[in-house]
């Protein structure tokens, strides 16, 4: 079980590393756009505290939304998506290594970035610390529910747009439980409630999301 | 033993075959002929279980292969009309991970010979968007050098190359029913295939 999970996150992963471009653009579009808000706004200390949780998060989002047509699109145009749908193993497993790898390379990224652009939002040491943990717990659940989407979308002419309509409502719990994470630091409240719930999401969605997917999968392959 | 019966495809609102059936025994070769469009990839993809029939059943050494799932796509090695190479990857990578997601065990000195007898020999350190079509589909074949499951099927599988790639190629197939393999596959091309029982059928 494990075995296919792994080849198919190193073959993914390779695939990726072949492709920097595609990570570092993701990750560009991410600073600028959280880099944006304070040139905007204005330089007020106060203001720029309390927008942080909900721009970093949106952007998140934004960003993960880039990568994620791509995420069967290629394997489908290439035949090598009817290979995995060929091995010994339920499609699902598959499905769940090719989450796994997307999340390494879009979601993972953003965590590591974040602290530094949450500077930029005068936010505490604190708060930064639980924004990269809600970033790195909520990232992997928006890749799962991402990967229902990119399956249903597959083939479909101008399928992007329709997937930003179905994937980003399904998106909103992550974004309300991480953006109050940092929102409750911030104000004193600790955000550990929140990070739970986060990280409930995200069980929740690597647990079901895969076997869904796969389900989307085998009705584009018809 | 690969049996189909009373198979019926419908694509779209038009049915294309129904009441088709056959048994094709270890050793022996079916060619599926046919007009383009009579429903000869449908078929394939119906027995790799891909595409379900609207009527009718495939049984795969006598159980149905939607109950045997797994243990079914464990024994098959399907070749599609479309390469299933990433072109990112050189051609060794590329038969590496179709090995490993496959779960099937194939040394780097076994796929280094594989590459060798397709041709490639020198290539398999360039990543396969600087090959040519001839030159990817051979990558595509390489994987049937060292196949061993049991059941071959192929699409259009000598599809791009080249006279002398066809005769290895269908030295490949004889070899694989020789040891007693099964493959199904289309063509439109005239092939000899030196050993095994040749069956066709016709699609109209």
């Amino acid at each position: 079980m494990f075995k296919i999970i792994t080849a198919v996150i190193s073959r993914d992963l390779k695939l990726a590393m072949r492709r920097q471009a595609d990570i570092v653009s993701a990750l560009f579009f991410f600073i600028i756009v959280v880099s944006l808000f304070p040139l905007g706004v204005g330089p007020e200390p106060d203001l720029l505290r309390k927008l942080a949780p909900g721009v970093l998060w949106v952007a998140a989002l934004l960003a993960t939304m880039l990568s994620l047509p791509r995420l069967f699109a290629d394997d489908h145009r290439d035949g090598t998506l009817e290979q995995l749908a060929l091995a010994p193993h339920p499609l699902g497993l598959v499905v769940t290594g090719k989450v796994i790898a997307h999340w390494l390379v879009s979601g993972l990224p953003l965590a590591l970035i974040a602290p530094v652009l949450g500077i930029q939002f005068d936010l505490s040491t604190d708060a930064l610390i639980v924004l990269t943990t809600a970033i790195l717990i909520g990232t992997p659940a928006l890749s799962g529910i991402g990967a229902i989407g990119a399956a249903l979308t597959l083939g479909l002419r101008g399928g992007g747009v329709l997937l930003s309509l179905l994937v980003l409502p399904l998106y909103i719990p992550v974004l309300i439980f991480g953006a109050g994470a940092v929102d409750a630091t911030v104000t004193g409240l600790g955000g550990e409630g929140h990070l739970s719930l986060l990280a409930a999401l995200t069980f929740a969605s690597l647990g079901f999301a895969p076997w869904a997917t796969a389900a989307a999968l085998k009705i584009a392959l018809e | 033993m690969l049996e189909a019966d009373n198979l019926e495809c419908v694509r779209g609102d038009r049915r294309l075959f129904a009441g088709l059936g056959f048994r094709l025994e270890a050793g022996e070769l079916l060619n599926l002929q046919g007009k383009n469009g009579s429903g000869k990839t449908s078929l394939l993809r119906m027995l790799i279980g891909l595409l379900p029939p609207e009527n009718g059943e495939i049984r795969w050494q006598g159980q149905s292969i939607k109950t045997l799932a797994d243990e079914f796509r464990a024994d098959l090695c399907y070749l599609g009309h479309l390469n299933a190479i990433k072109e990112e990857l050189t051609p060794l990578e590329n038969l590496l991970a179709a090995a490993r997601l496959a779960d099937e065990a194939l040394t780097e000195d076994e796929a280094l010979d594989a590459l060798e007898q397709v041709g490639l020999a020198g290539r398999e350190d360039l990543a396969c968007r600087y090959l040519s079509q001839g030159q990817k589909r051979r990558v595509a074949l390489a994987r049937l050098v060292k196949e061993k499951r049991p059941l071959w099927i192929l699409d259009e599988p000598f599809v791009a190359l080249d006279v002398a790639a066809v005769d290895w190629l269908a030295g490949i197939i004889s070899g694989h029913l020789q040891r007693g393999g099964l493959a199904v596959m289309t063509t439109h091309q005239l092939v000899n295939i030196p050993a095994g029982a040749i069956r066709e059928l016709r699609l109209s």
